[in-house]
């Protein structure tokens, strides 16, 4: 019995590699399909993501055979030889596999760690192949519990927490300084890529009063028109500062727009109302001496940049822990699938003693046929108690984990004469 | 009985404050339920221990040093129950439980004799006066502690330091807002407690206003507090400034508390 996974990543391959490698739609269910046909595999799920291409494989004999015939496999779907990915190529078996998948799925192996988009794709990777009849019991169960320990991991820790990119940095500086962003005003001040982006993010954080102030005012009122705001007049922008909260400033102006003396003039007009600016644009454009006044709060790119490494920082850390939750999670399982094995003979082992309690009853009650349905009742009642309490401890003991499991689930059947056990199950 | 509810409260005020100390600075998830169940049998300790006290008294137990702070702390620990059923700012109870840990640690080293209440606070003004004045200044206590993670919230943010205390501590609007609120609170019970004051003062003593170093004091306070709820509603001054006030005015507060009685000579020292 094996579980493989076998794949590459971000990590061990080139994009030019991922992508050659990568099970597009179209070609997934064919892949899926003819994995599945393969001698002794018996159930399949493939994820294919731009970061990663893998194949979650179960085999009920372990022959080491399979991970050779896979990657043909793979040389001959991709029409690509061997020796070009074979050494990107990490395979996983068991254990090691089962602790793969759950890294994974808990976006520990992750390029961003903690960023959940994995968990769903890999909620995808296995419903597809649900659909396609190519899982069992085994990557089913793996798919679900891959789940729950990401979730796991997601609450226990606080791996997701915190803004790992510099638009979100921005809103949630913004939310520890202002109560309700959606009572807030905000002025996006020039424009720019990542300026947008960061507006984008405040509106759907709940700001709604949007002001742009741009120096071409029609593009301004283009950018209006995508954030619902209005646009104002570039030479403006000082008079409304009075009445905005949260400014983001990105002009392109090759000097300060802002100055601290203009900046202290403003407080005294919105009664130091406390105020955020952010200066995204390079050379900057807001005076950084702003800073030093009272509830104003002015953040450049690059302390943005230093909150984002931090919370990067914060999240490895967090994955210490999480490593920890997932070793508890891959020996819940890995106990699990070693019962499995037992569940066959533990079952016979019951409907052996069903067999003959019924069968001495049966006996029994043409013996003493003038017996009345109370003292039949007491008869049965003290048949079930004898049956139950001889095959308790067996079956305990062959439920359990254990090094010697294998030895008992044999050793049950011969003693027990347990012969025609159903292999399959 | 008595004894026992004051250590046991003792001992729980004090574990509540390792564990929110714990908090603030390793910062582990799930300690502030852990805080609000240790703060809550403490208190229910202290509850216990105010109403033998009063029973074995006769009257409200504020009367000396050891039975006024162990009051005013048990007065504290109230307002911080309805500051976090209201806003539920988990952290807080971090703040202010060392607080009211180190001023009943303070209690317990004051003489704790029992004497029948001397005839001149034989009075109805006692219980309403007494009453009034506590409740402001728990309120300004509580105040002081949101002021206090203002501050330090502020300065993370200014210095833009995120670290994970930054991350625990709420945003700077709402502790500014629990701090106006709590000072709006309490400065009416004050301003009462003053006016009752006086008015038994006039009843018991002969004047109004005698210029007690108690009074001066309570005076100061006032003008504090006074300050800021003018320079907030007329000024419409917010944040960092006004919640610097704040920490002053309880500055004062715990001077006219502690260091009339202990280092001036006041009218108000009942007791010896």
């Amino acid at each position: 019995m094996k579980i493989i996974v076998l794949g590459l990543n971000h990590k061990t391959a080139a994009v030019q590699l991922r992508e050659k490698l990568a099970f597009n739609n179209d070609k997934l269910q064919d892949a899926i399909l003819k994995i599945k046909s393969l001698p002794q595999i018996d159930e399949v799920a493939i994820l294919s993501t731009c970061n990663r291409v893998e194949l979650y494989i179960y085999s009920r004999n372990s022959n080491n055979n399979i991970v050779d015939l896979i990657k043909d496999f793979i040389s001959d779907f991709h029409s690509i030889k061997r020796e070009e990915f074979e050494n990107s190529l990490y395979c996983y078996t068991d254990s090691e596999a089962i602790k793969h998948v759950f890294k994974v799925s808990s976006s520990l192996d992750s390029m961003i760690i903690g960023e959940p988009q994995i968990l769903g794709q890999m909620k995808d990777a296995f419903e597809f192949a649900l659909n396609k009849k190519t899982t069992g019991v085994i990557l089913n169960k793996l798919m679900k519990k891959a789940i729950s320990t990401a979730k796991r991991v997601r609450t226990e820790t606080k791996i997701s927490e915190n803004a790992v990119s510099i638009s979100f940095a921005a809103v949630e500086l913004a939310k520890k300084i202002f109560k309700d962003l959606s009572q807030k005003s905000f002025m996006l001040l020039g424009a720019g890529e990542m300026a947008e982006l960061a507006a984008k993010h405040l509106v759907a954080n709940g700001v709604k009063d949007v002001k742009i102030a741009n120096r071409t005012y029609e593009r301004g009122c283009e950018l209006a028109k995508d954030f619902n705001g209005r646009a104002i007049k570039f030479e403006d922008f000082l008079k409304e500062l009075v009445n905005t909260d949260i400014v983001i400033c990105s002009t392109g102006a090759s000097h300060y727009v802002l100055n601290k003396t203009q900046m202290q003039k403003i407080m005294k007009e919105r009664k130091y109302s406390p105020v955020f600016l952010i200066d995204i644009s390079v050379p900057r454009n807001l005076d950084p001496d702003i800073n030093d006044l009272d509830n104003v709060y002015l953040y450049n790119i690059d302390d943005l940049q230093k909150v984002v490494d931090n919370n990067i920082l914060e999240r490895k850390k967090e994955a210490e822990k999480a490593e920890k939750i997932i070793e508890e999670e891959v020996e819940k399982f890995f106990k699990w699938l070693s019962t499995l094995d037992s569940i066959p003979v533990i079952i016979s082992l019951r409907q052996k003693a069903e067999a003959v309690k019924e069968e001495e009853l049966e006996k029994f009650k043409h013996k003493f046929p003038h017996l009345n349905k109370d003292q039949l009742a007491a008869i049965e009642q003290l048949a079930n108690a004898i049956t139950n309490k001889l095959i308790h401890s067996p079956t305990v003991a062959l439920k359990e984990y254990s090094e010697d499991r294998e030895v008992l689930t044999e050793a049950a059947k011969k003693l027990f004469n347990l012969n025609g056990i159903e292999e399959e199950y | 009985m008595e004894t026992l509810t004051f250590k046991l409260t003792l001992i729980f005020y004090f574990t509540t404050t390792i564990v929110g100390l714990i908090e603030i600075f390793k910062e582990s998830k799930g300690l502030s339920k852990i805080i609000l169940t240790l703060s809550i049998l403490g208190f229910t300790f202290h509850t216990l221990n105010i109403v033998i006290r009063y029973f074995a008294f006769g009257y409200l137990p504020v009367v000396g040093m050891h039975h006024a702070t162990s009051f005013f702390v048990w007065c504290i620990i109230a307002v911080f129950f309805v500051i976090e059923y209201k806003y539920r700012i988990s952290i807080t109870g971090s703040f202010i439980l060392p607080i009211a840990f180190i001023l009943i640690l303070v209690s317990s080293t004051f003489r704790r004799d029992i004497f029948p209440l001397p005839p001149i606070l034989q009075s109805y003004w006692f219980d309403i006066h007494i009453t009034l004045a506590f409740v402001a200044n728990a309120a300004f206590a509580i105040a002081f502690a949101i002021g206090i993670m203002y501050l330090l919230q502020e300065h993370f943010l200014k210095k833009k330091k995120v670290s994970r205390l930054f991350q625990r501590l709420p945003n700077l609007q709402i502790l500014d807002e629990i701090n106006y609120r709590l000072i709006s609170f309490g400065f009416p019970f004050l301003t009462f407690a003053i006016i009752t004051g006086a008015l038994w003062a006039e009843n018991a003593w002969g004047s109004y206003w005698r210029w007690d170093p108690k009074e001066i004091w309570s005076l100061v306070t006032w003008i504090t507090y006074a300050l800021i709820l003018h320079l907030r509603i007329i000024r419409g001054w917010q944040g960092k400034k006004a919640i610097i006030i704040s920490i002053i005015g309880f500055i004062s507060v715990l001077f006219t508390f502690f260091g009339v009685n202990l280092l001036l000579k006041s009218l108000h020292n009942f007791n010896n």
